[in-house]
């Protein structure tokens, strides 16, 4: 229950509409795009100005009371799972877009706008956002620049804190701020590129100021398949070592293809071990030139079979099949879990065959996607919720392969944030003297720890539990599996 | 840990005990920029070299001291470059002098800023703890992104181990262009073609003339070529070094403080970041503008105004630095809101404890 003088506090600074505290009305916003974990908050609030999040925050503030930003809960990594004991602060109504200037090529936004809006509404002018999750039908902008989200073309037009240019974002105690500005660079600190990938734990975002891309004016993709995956992963080394980012450069295996094809229809050699998608784009000439080129690189690399996309309509073809993977998991298993993790590019086929051993030793399968060209994976494990013991055997299952990625170089989440999910691979990835610098920097902004705790960064004590649970095993999830 | 970055770690440890500002050293090329130089110096040119180079995987690592001529010839063999064209104000100039500086070249609003370009860093800090930050991955979202952070901090969040970038391949065919122009038409076409798919990759217009640089694939380029008219310029590359390393003649007043002859008349160089549709400068006397208009270099007497140049900046959404002057009592960076001036001081002491890393090279306060 929220503190009654609290609830009147808020009553005269919201309407009744925009304030839910009861159980039902609260349900909703129990999870975000990771249903694994679930919290009920105390409320639900719904301001629509910043001058509203500016009353809320200084009486959360006051209250000590913990507050979850959400935008569109699309998140796959529990960001914006609610804390019990607070309440969830959704941007859901700060939907405007406030301006497109063409001349600039930004767009000043609410952070609630949906990333294919801001697009949307930018293409009169032959203009795009160009950092395009999966989610982007759904997630919001302000959730893009929490999470720092990338995407299938981030390789070549970078991530979303390539693509913004300013941030304005209430503080904790309700100060007003402004991160970056309307030029290339701002006074001091970087702190634009601290508030991007920050998961809601600095400040609350109420604007966003974007930069647009003109539209390329022309795109090709190339479709190539191969007889093993190594093969695939020397042909991304190729096509790169060459000198050319591809807009797109994108890998499946031979099961995800199996699951996309009888689907999509989109065109895949069903007995191909992996394919790749490759697509150029930019002038017509320069993408003959470019294709060209491609179609050497991937035929050198012992390519099976190449087909180029001959249309519009038979580019996206291609692509329908790598944009319905995580539907098509949802099609040939009850339940998937999808992990994303970062490695060298040139650790692929090892990593690759680890995650198919790992598959056999807990007896669930695995699809493989891949944003190859930035070397981000997202193993795809497939479960069954119903079945006793698989979701634990999902979860220890992707911990390991988020562990494999710290062991060869990489990082356990390359795009989709840590949020809780990924809290006791931090632990792993990072020393102690790190994550205490990363709880510094938090109380800097958030000196009472009030906005998304017990996200993103692990307290040090949870991580020397951890270590000691592989000691004593005990009460915590999975104490036969060794962790560090 | 080598035994340098140990004696660094214990020199670091004994100063934040007793409160000793140091001042970290690289190339020294740099030593003109920012607020003011305090504090014993702290050598770091010696923890030099490239560590790891892989051109597949897109990715450079090297330590501090590496020359940037170094970093950039390692790449050149490999037809890969650094993409935000750093300028080197002197042949001694660092890799890490380059990110702590935080200054990116021509080719910025193109290709990314230093920061867009940082992949992870290692860092010593206030503590003297060894710290690593990112990694050598180009998609990184665990953690807070201090790596980004310390790019463009001017060393006052710790001393800079070694850094790891991500490589661009070299354009294929690279051309400039030349406008004689007044400067509101130039930045009317800038504008207008900033809005347009063309392989742009630098800009500037001085005296008359706009200079328009476009690289990528030889048809992308000779194709905008076509469209866009104008005459080709001979020793572009040259052209394009000078405007970076600030070597052309728009900057002649201030050589002397490069080292070389004095400068007559005291002037002052004030950067000015703005939104790229900002006006031209009604201020000041000679100007140079680059980025497609984001950047503007005037040149001022030192009794001019600087409120003038604050003022203008903050109205055109940016901001002035006095990149260049003998006298910086009027502040070299444009002074900060009340509560972001105090999340600054705040970050640093997350970092810097007892305040000991070049205190006052971007504030007073910091």
């Amino acid at each position: 229950m929220l503190d009654p003088a609290l609830l009147s506090a808020l009553a005269d600074l919201l309407p009744p509409s925009a304030i839910i505290a009861t159980a039902e009305g609260t349900r909703p916003y129990e999870c975000d795009g990771l249903p694994l974990f679930r919290e009920q908050p105390l409320a639900v609030l719904l301001p629509e100005d910043e001058a509203q999040v500016v009353g809320i925050l200084r009486l959360c503030h006051a209250a000590r009371l913990p507050v979850v930003a959400r935008g569109a809960g699309t998140g796959l990594s529990g960001g914006a799972t609610p804390y019990r004991k607070g309440i969830v602060l959704s941007l859901a109504k700060f939907k405007r877009i406030l301006s497109i200037d063409p001349l600039s090529c930004t767009a000043v936004v609410q952070p609630g706008v949906r990333n294919l809006a801001i697009s949307e509404a930018a293409a009169v002018h032959r203009l795009y956002y160009a950092p395009d999750p999966s989610s982007q039908i759904a997630c919001t902008i302000g959730g893009n620049v929490a999470e720092n989200s990338g995407g299938v073309h981030c390789l070549k037009y970078g991530l979303t804190v390539h693509n913004v240019r300013r941030v304005r974002a209430v503080l904790i105690d309700g100060d007003v701020v402004e991160f970056g500005g309307e030029g290339l660079d701002a006074a001091g600190y970087d702190l634009l590129a601290l508030i991007n990938g920050s998961e809601g734990l600095l400040a609350v975002i109420t604007e966003v100021t974007v930069k647009l891309t003109p539209n390329p004016q022309q795109a090709t993709c190339v479709l190539a398949s191969f007889s093993d995956a190594e093969k695939a992963g020397d042909a991304v080394a190729a096509i790169i070592g060459a000198g050319i980012i591809p807009a797109g450069l994108e890998m499946m295996d031979q099961l995800t293809i199996a699951a996309v094809e009888p689907f999509v229809h989109a065109g895949y050699p069903l007995d191909a071990a992996a394919i790749l998608l490759c697509e150029s784009d930019g002038t017509p000439d320069e993408v003959t030139d470019e294709v060209a080129l491609m179609r050497s690189l991937l035929e050198t690399s012992g390519a099976t079979t190449i087909q180029v996309s001959q249309s519009e309509v038979q580019r996206l073809k291609f692509w329908s099949g790598r944009k319905a993977a995580f539907p098509a998991a949802g099609r040939i298993s009850p339940d998937y879990y999808c992990i994303d993790g970062t490695i060298p590019r040139r650790s692929l086929a090892p990593v690759l065959k680890r995650i198919e051993a790992l598959s056999r030793e807990f007896g669930l399968r695995c699809m493989n996607v891949f944003h190859a060209g930035d070397g981000n994976l997202h193993p795809l494990i497939l479960f069954d919720a119903n079945v006793p013991d698989e979701i634990a055997r999902t979860e220890a299952f992707g911990a390991r392969i988020l562990e494999l990625c710290i062991e060869v170089g990489g990082t356990i989440t390359g795009e989709h944030g840590v949020g809780l999910e990924k809290i006791d691979q931090m632990c792993t990835q990072f020393a102690a003297a790190e994550l205490e610098r990363f709880h510094a920097i938090k109380r800097a902004f958030d000196a009472e720890g009030l906005l998304n705790p017990g996200k993103a960064v692990p307290l040090l004590h949870r991580c020397a539990e951890m270590g000691r649970m592989h000691v004593h095993g005990g009460e915590l999830p999975y104490p036969d599996l060794p962790r560090f | 840990m080598s035994d340098l970055v140990a004696g660094w770690r214990d020199r670091v440890r004994a100063a934040t005990a007793s409160a000793t500002p140091l001042r970290i050293v690289g190339g020294g090329s740099m030593d003109f920029y920012g607020q003011r130089l305090a504090g014993e110096i702290l050598e770091v040119s010696g923890h030099a070299g490239i560590v790891d180079y892989d051109p597949t995987e897109l990715v450079i690592t090297a330590r501090c001291g590496t020359r940037l001529a170094e970093v950039e010839q390692a790449m050149a063999q490999s037809n890969q470059m650094l993409a935000f064209e750093p300028p080197h104000f002197g042949p001694k100039a660092t890799l890490g002098g380059s990110i702590a500086a935080g200054l990116s070249g021509p080719r910025r609003p193109y290709a990314g800023a230093v920061r867009d370009l940082v992949l992870g860093v290692r860092l010593l800090d206030g503590r003297g703890d060894e710290l690593a930050f990112g990694g050598r991955v180009m998609k990184n979202v665990a953690g807070f992104d201090v790596s980004r952070l310390i790019a463009g901090s001017l060393g006052t969040l710790g001393i800079i181990l070694d850094v790891s970038l991500k490589c661009l391949p070299m354009p294929r065919a690279e051309t400039t262009l030349t406008f004689e122009l007044p400067a509101d038409e130039g930045l009317r076409r800038l504008n207008a073609w900033n809005a347009t798919p063309l392989p742009l990759s630098a800009s500037c217009w001085h005296q008359g003339r706009l200079h328009v640089r476009l690289s990528g694939a030889e048809s992308a380029v000779a194709a905008a070529a076509r469209r866009l008219g104008g005459e080709v310029l001979e020793q572009a590359k040259a052209y394009w070094v000078a405007v970076r390393d600030q070597t052309h003649d728009f900057f002649a007043p201030f050589r002397a403080q490069n080292g070389a002859e004095a400068a007559v008349p005291p002037a002052a160089l004030w950067r000015l970041s703005v939104r790229v549709t900002a006006p031209h400068t009604a201020f000041g006397g000679a100007t140079m503008i680059e980025w497609g208009g984001a950047l503007r270099w005037v040149v001022a007497q030192e009794e001019d105004d600087a409120q003038q140049a604050r003022a203008w900046a903050a109205a055109q959404g940016g901001h002035a630095t006095l990149f260049r002057a003998a006298d910086k009592s009027v502040g070299v960076f444009q002074p900060l809101p009340p509560a972001l001036l105090a999340l600054h001081q705040r970050l640093k002491a997350a970092l810097d404890p007892a305040g000991i890393f070049n205190p006052g090279r971007m504030y007073a306060e910091l």
